[in-house]
């Protein structure tokens, strides 16, 4: 990918994970079909994630769409209070930070990553699962909760051999069945 | 490539808010949804630890998680925590 399309990509698809999987794909000499597939398998987690939030997200509908573009993985994790709401001004405030310095950050890596050599030798693939993991660990305050972590850990463990990346994390998301309730 | 898949991921992104708008869901879905955190967290942090494309794979990423662990239960602050595993995991592939 050349860097003026990783950033144009930066920019509209706001979402590390699927990025970094349609880049992957591509650089295993995958089909441009393929890689685009596993990157919105991939972000099909943002509907049940825009849901979630849709409580604190306010104004038009023009002006939601913009801030819905704002919630990523982190600054959703983020925004998420113990009780289980989202804090709006954490949400949005996170968001712009994220996407200025994901933008910038694409742009410094796209015209001088060849310096930096390979990302994983620097150990950034096990500094995402760190953060990852260090996000979860607040969200685990009931055994309901817990309950459901494991089993969407499982279920991506499982499916990672047989599924294209991506598809064992939405797949996981089933595990969130668990916390449905009778109204 | 880049074009679907922008457009795909900002009318996922915005499909709820702008459906929903400031209204909150029913307590049964809002059950599910509270539980949305802990599952994709949790698939997310076995994805980036063991996962590569179609395999499992175990390397020093390990070693990363296990030091940031220790450093997650020493109170570190997230940003210590991140960089405790980025520089354990780069140690143990300088060494290996």
């Amino acid at each position: 990918m050349g860097p003026v399309a990783s950033i144009v990509m930066s920019a509209t698809t706001f979402a590390g994970s699927a990025q970094f999987a349609a880049a992957s794909v591509l650089s295993a000499a995958g089909s441009v079909t393929a890689a685009a597939t596993a990157a919105i398998l991939l972000n099909a987690r943002y509907v049940p994630i825009g849901i979630s939030v849709a409580g604190v997200i306010r104004g038009r509908p023009l002006r939601r769409l913009l801030e819905a573009q704002l919630v990523v993985d982190e600054s959703w994790a983020f925004a998420r209070r113990p009780d289980g709401r989202f804090d709006r001004g954490l949400l949005i405030g996170a968001g712009l930070v994220l996407y200025v310095c994901w933008v910038g950050g694409t742009a410094a890596g796209a015209y001088g990553g060849e310096a930096l050599g390979d990302p994983d030798s620097l150990g950034l693939d096990a500094a995402f699962a760190a953060l990852f993991l260090a996000l979860l660990i607040p969200q685990l305050r009931s055994p309901r909760a817990i309950v459901v972590a494991v089993a969407g850990g499982l279920i991506a463990f499982i499916l990672i051999p047989f599924t294209s990346p991506g598809v064992p994390i939405i797949a996981a998301g089933a595990a969130s069945l668990i916390g449905w309730r009778r109204p | 490539m880049i074009a679907v898949v922008g457009a795909a991921t900002i009318v996922f992104k915005g499909i709820g808010p702008v459906a929903l708008g400031g209204r909150e869901l029913p307590a049964g879905l809002g059950g599910v949804v509270q539980m949305l955190a802990p599952a994709l967290l949790a698939a997310l942090v076995v994805t980036q630890l063991v996962g590569a494309d179609r395999k499992l794979v175990f390397d020093e990423r390990l070693l990363g998680i296990a030091a940031a662990i220790v450093a997650i239960r020493l109170r570190a602050p997230l940003l210590a925590v991140v960089l405790v595993a980025a520089g354990v995991t780069a140690l143990a592939r300088l060494i290996d």
